[in-house]
């Protein structure tokens, strides 16, 4: 029997329950939480787990996308003087390529994770904003589907994903591409900017009673960290998107030399964002392996204060080495000398992450699961991405290696090897609780190791193709530079890695239907998602749980803390969608939460903007127009205060 | 004889990077040689530490262990532990990083500026896809543009100015220094010196367009007096006495190509285009793309965009025996 | 539960005062919003400090009507802490005056800085110092528009009797949003007419 509430009423004491004891907590929880069947249901969910699977599935469809465009790349750069492709359709491809996988995979695919597994790891129902959880992910789709609208409109954008101003500018590229990517961005960047609010909130605010800030799992804190970082980074770079629009445009003159403009202010807004990014899109995949590796070394993870710290500094530390990005453009030395310098340091905290994860195995247990295979490969193509940038950060060594192939070794290896193998390691890892089923090992190991020999066979060479002298970005290249044979081997490697893929792939698909079915920890691992049923229900938690250590499931086998975790009896909280509220340092619980349910508010607040970011580019101002007053609109009608979230001055009655 | 002999003490380094022209694996010259020691020392660094962590890894994945009660067992009955690890690593990681720090800071002063005054400046002008000097005289008579293939004295500093028409490019020759980008408003300066004579490759080093894969050019370094010749030649006009039968010839390319191209001592004097003045005596066409023949040149002039397919040269509408004369006349530019 | 974390005692419900789940949303929308104004201060800077020439072009702006937007704006935070004030003590007749003042104070600004637009001789598309001006203060003014718009909406909503002493969150909230659009004027006003005065 739910509680009725009074006009006045504004405190309650919440009920303590055990569900093991009343049978009649599950099936009122989920008519409170489930999401009615259905088209309707679909598009109005606020699920997390429902938004995060959206997240899942869409950033790897563009990951397959990228790869496809990869692979067309390849083809032409196997032999010299290869004519497979234009010299205009290869631009494209390498552009979109890049602008496919830094900003429709790479950090959807954490978002994801992060939306799904966020809740269920610190004891809550649900993310602080459910809807704004929703609308992010309707953002993201729409501002994909945009950037992907310069395909067949004519002309994808063909300045590389960093796009460099003059070459971006009207002058050198009249063509509506530029906008679709500039106005494009900015959409996007709305996306990235409300998923960060929704998760540093969270964080604050939704944690089980006792998940004190040092018992998160490093997943949170790589998330938290990278949505902080996100939060100061992204506005650099919606700003010269829209600053280069409106030079392209409507004739201002940020960037132009004629109108007094500085090419080089294109470059400084970029990479104030394009650095910090770079570390939004690993800390969390770092998190992963951080929060997986133990369960599969049988410990807890070594040095976890250290880890955290580590990442913090790392997203600090990366808000002040931009300028390592622009070592060849003339800047003064003293002004090289310090962003060297600062490159140096910021390797230190990720050295402790390394060590982390080493001691972690040496001291445990390996247990040689897929998911584990995928966490140890990591570590190794962690320090060689490491070190390639180590030896980008000197300046002198740097005016070589910039521009080159190097830096494409580089670059993959710490965007693959520490953003995708986590990421695979990940889906095996936690396919249960998306699923209810798990993965085949079998085939997962054989998927494993094609992607790790093939991402190796494919990627190593390229460090040597940069020292031989072949620039980035080339469409082609002559016959008796040296270059051939080492090109051959990476297109090679790029296709093995690509049926790796391929068939990490089949599995998901294969066992997402015809897995085993999984109880609620088939892998004995030590946090709190795994104390629901696989997949969890709509509710998460028939009773909010009480955290007492880093390692709830792990507490019988782990000594030295007192008090006891529990999941079997805690806060029922069923008077509507409601979950805890705590303190932000150690989580005291101090309001109820009252949550809003599934609305089409996001999806229609999405659309609506979408529509004015395509009147924008196609400069109609009466669409634009339109579209933004309905949005004003959607926007007034989403924040109007609701009684029954505790906005207003009455409460009104719940229905039991 | 000069010639040959030069040419055999030109084969000797060229020969060592003749296969591998752009790797900057082995530098010749003051401005690229402190950055290649650091190079090598920072890459020995980073092998090491692969490796290293490579073997940890494995080390620590086959270690033998005893064998657990149960797969339920945890390996250790407390949450901490293992913390030396993280402090002896990142102890050496820290020593190493800042020792590399401080050569690279040493490194970075060592290549800033050549040790003495540079007695030659160019000018070097970027432009979609090609690369125009300017050899700098305090004699303003005596300045001279000779694109694409540039010649420098050997043992001697040579200061490089760079401006770009256009977008942003990027001015390297691997061998001999590392990269300075090019950007329209400013002008970025760099220098060079060759310690050896040779012919070093460069190429565009950002991307800056459609052709930017063909961006290319050459650094020739001579000996000093060889160079000296080598400017008086390029300095002269080109040859006011023309053969009967080339008349014809260059009539035809001031009348086709002097929009764009300038032949000094002709009516040609385009400025868009390369300097053709003396066309013959480079080794290369295109930025350094095909090698310098007539039969490629014949084919660069009737249909450029099919060569270079979004190159600023247009695909040229001649008759063959115009064409013919054409590429005749250009053969005589040395 | 451990004593020390939870004895029992009655917890809020819903938007709990100051520390509202939206309360700290708008925290970070803050910390957003005011990236976006550094990035666009340093790109001023950044500009004028590789500009060969005047910084500005025309010589420091004339000061007048930006004093004038300056005293306007500040007021508005003054009668807008007021108001809430107001709310928080269930006066919700302090809250609509402070909330009508606020609006009215906007409005001002807005005005001040439209006429003060077009005395520029300079336009947007004139040079780099034209496009940075209009565009740095365009948007600050684009957050003023929309800060009325929160506190109409406000006003509306304190008629219809949505808040008291206990449910007032969402005005703390806008409340919150309103003094960083004043601070950020400040920040912009000191770049613009102030920074040139100093060199």
């Amino acid at each position: 029997m739910a509680a009725v509430l009074t006009g006045t009423d504004a405190l309650r004491v919440p009920v303590i329950a055990r569900p093991a004891d009343d049978a009649s907590i599950a099936p009122r929880l989920d008519r409170i939480w489930e999401t009615r069947k259905g088209l309707l249901g679909t598009l109005s969910s606020v699920d997390h787990k429902t938004i995060g699977k959206r997240y899942l599935v869409t950033a790897f469809l563009f990951l397959l996308i990228g790869g496809l465009e990869a692979a067309v790349m390849r083809a032409q750069l196997a032999r010299p003087n290869e004519t497979l492709l234009s010299p205009e359709q290869y631009n494209q491809l390498f552009t979109m390529h890049g602008v496919t996988m830094i900003f429709l995979y790479a950090l959807p695919v954490l978002s994801g994770f992060s939306n799904f597994l966020w809740p269920l790891m610190l004891g809550s129902r649900d993310m602080a904003f459910p809807r704004l959880n929703a609308f992010s992910y309707w953002l993201f789709l729409l501002a994909g589907i945009f950037l992907y609208v310069s395909f067949p409109i004519g002309r994808a954008p063909d300045a590389g994903w960093f796009n460099y101003v003059p070459y971006s500018s009207l002058q050198y590229n009249p063509g509506i591409n530029i906008d679709v990517y500039a106005l494009g961005m900015v959409l996007l960047g709305l996306s990235t900017t409300v998923g960060s609010i929704n998760f540093v909130v969270t964080l604050i605010r939704t944690r089980a009673p006792g998940m004190s800030i040092n018992r998160v799992p490093i997943l949170v804190w790589g998330t938290l960290t990278a949505s902080v970082g996100n939060l100061f980074a992204v506005p650099a770079v919606s700003l010269a998107f829209l600053m280069l629009w409106m030079d392209r445009r409507f004739g201002s003159h940020f960037f132009d030399v004629a109108g007094g403009g500085q090419p080089l202010l294109w470059q400084h807004l970029f990479w104030m964002f394009g650095h910090p990014w770079v570390y939004a899109v690993v800390l969390p995949a770092m998190g992963i392996v951080s929060d997986g590796l133990p369960t599969f070394c049988r410990r807890p993870l070594v040095g976890y204060t250290a880890v955290a710290l580590a990442t913090v500094t790392t997203m600090v530390l990366g808000f002040g080495v931009w300028v390592h990005h622009m070592f060849a453009t003339g800047l003064p030395p003293i002004s090289l000398s310090f962003f060297s310098a600062a490159s140096f340091v910021i390797v230190i905290p990720s050295a402790v992450a390394v060590f982390a994860w080493i001691a972690t195995i040496w001291t445990g247990r390996p247990q040689f699961t897929t998911p584990f295979l995928f966490f140890a490969g990591f570590i190794v193509v962690f320090v060689i991405g490491g070190v390639s940038g180590f030896m980008t950060a000197a300046v002198p060594v740097d005016t070589q290696l910039t521009d080159t192939y190097f830096v494409v070794a580089h670059l993959h290896y710490v965007l693959i090897g520490i953003n995708v193998f986590p990421v695979a390691g990940g889906i095996h890892y936690w396919f249960p609780k998306f699923t209810g089923r798990m993965m085949g090992e079998r085939l997962g190991k054989w998927s494993f190791w094609i992607m790790f020999i093939g991402f190796n066979l494919g990627f190593f060479p390229m460090h040597i193709a940069g020292l031989l002298g072949m620039p980035r970005r080339i469409y082609t290249y002559p016959s008796g530079l040296g270059w051939d044979s080492v090109n051959l081997v990476i297109s090679i490697g790029a296709y093995v890695f690509a049926l790796g893929v391929l068939l990490f792939v089949i599995n998901v698909w294969r066992s997402a239907r015809h897995g085993a079915r999984a109880g609620e920890n088939p892998w004995d691992a030590p946090s709190l998602e795994w104390a629901t049923p696989s997949p969890p229900p709509a509710y998460n938690f028939a009773v909010i749980p009480t955290v007492a250590s880093r390692y709830p499931l792990w507490e019988d086998r782990l000594t030295g803390h007192q008090g006891h975790s529990s999941t079997s009896q805690g806060m029922l909280l069923d008077n509507g969608r409601e979950t805890i509220g705590t303190s932000a340092l150690d989580a005291v619980p101090d309001v109820i939460l009252r949550m809003p349910g599934d609305s089409f508010a996001p999806l229609l607040l999405s659309i609506a903007l979408a529509i004015a970011f395509a009147g924008m580019l196609i400069h109609s101002w009466w669409l634009f127009g339109i579209a933004a007053f309905i949005s004003a609109i959607a926007s007034i009608a989403w924040l109007w205060p609701e009684a029954r979230l505790g906005q207003t001055t009455e409460i009104v009655r719940d229905r039991a | 004889m000069r010639r040959l002999s030069l040419a055999v003490a030109l084969a000797l380094p060229i020969a060592a990077s003749a296969a591998t022209p752009m790797s900057y694996l082995r530098t010749f010259g003051p401005a690229g040689d402190p950055g290649t020691a650091l190079g090598y020392g920072l890459g020995i660094v980073s092998i090491v530490v692969m490796v290293v962590v490579t073997v940890l890894v494995l080390a620590g994945i086959y270690r033998k262990r005893p064998r657990p009660a149960s797969a339920r067992e945890l390996t250790v009955s407390r949450d901490e532990g293992g913390l030396p690890w993280i402090y002896i690593g990142v102890g050496v990681s820290t020593l190493v990083l800042i020792a590399c720090a401080v050569w690279t800071m040493l490194t970075v002063a060592a290549v800033a500026m050549p040790a003495h005054a540079a007695g030659l400046t160019l000018q070097v002008n970027a432009a979609q896809w090609w690369w125009n000097v300017r050899y700098r005289n305090a004699e303003p008579l005596q300045v001279f543009d000779a694109p694409n293939e540039i010649h420098i004295p050997v043992g001697r500093p040579v200061r490089i100015e760079l401006t770009s028409s256009d977008v942003i490019h990027s001015f390297w020759i691997p061998q001999l220094a590392g990269k300075m980008d090019v950007i329209p408003g400013q002008t970025n300066v760099t220098w060079l010196q060759a310690d050896r004579p040779g012919v070093y490759r460069g190429q565009c080093g950002e991307y800056c367009g459609v052709q930017h894969a063909h961006m290319s050019m050459y650094v020739v370094a001579d000996a000093p007096e060889d160079y000296a010749a080598w400017a008086a030649r390029q300095r002269a006009p080109a040859s006011s006495t023309v053969a009967a039968a080339l008349v014809g010839g260059q009539q035809a390319f001031v009348r086709n190509c002097g929009a764009c191209h300038a032949v000094r001592g002709t009516g040609a004097g385009g400025i868009l285009g390369p300097d053709l003045t003396h066309l013959k005596s480079r080794r290369t066409i295109a930025a350094g793309m095909l090698p310098n023949t007539p039969g490629n040149l014949s084919a660069w002039i009737a249909n450029a965009q099919a060569l270079k397919p979004g190159c600023r040269m247009p695909t040229m509408a001649l008759s063959g025996p115009e064409l013919s004369a054409i590429v005749a006349y250009l053969d005589t530019l040395h | 539960m451990p004593e020390a974390l939870y004895r029992g005692e009655p917890l809020p419900v819903g938007s709990k005062g100051r520390l509202s789940s939206g309360w700290w949303g708008m925290i970070t929308v803050i910390g957003t919003e005011a990236s976006l104004f550094a990035y666009l201060l340093f790109s001023y800077f950044y500009v004028g400090a590789q500009t060969v020439g005047p910084w500005p072009p025309g010589g420091a702006p004339a000061l007048g009507l930006a004093i004038g937007g300056s005293v306007l704006l500040i007021l508005g935070s003054v009668t807008m802490w007021w108001g809430e004030k107001g709310v928080r003590a269930g006066k919700n007749g302090q809250l609509l005056f402070g909330l009508g003042a606020s609006i009215l104070l906007a409005i001002g600004f807005v005005v001040l800085e439209g006429i003060e637009w077009s005395h520029k001789s300079f336009s947007l598309m004139s040079n780099a110092y034209g496009s940075l001006y209009f565009t740095i203060t365009g948007f600050h003014l684009l957050h003023v528009i929309v800060g009325a718009l929160m506190l109409t909406m406000l006003f509306v909503w304190t008629l219809l009797g949505y808040f008291g002493v206990r449910r007032h969150s969402t005005v703390s909230i806008a409340v919150l949003y309103w003094h960083f659009v004043t601070i950020v004027w400040v920040a912009v006003f000191l770049t613009f007419y102030i920074a040139p005065r100093l060199t």
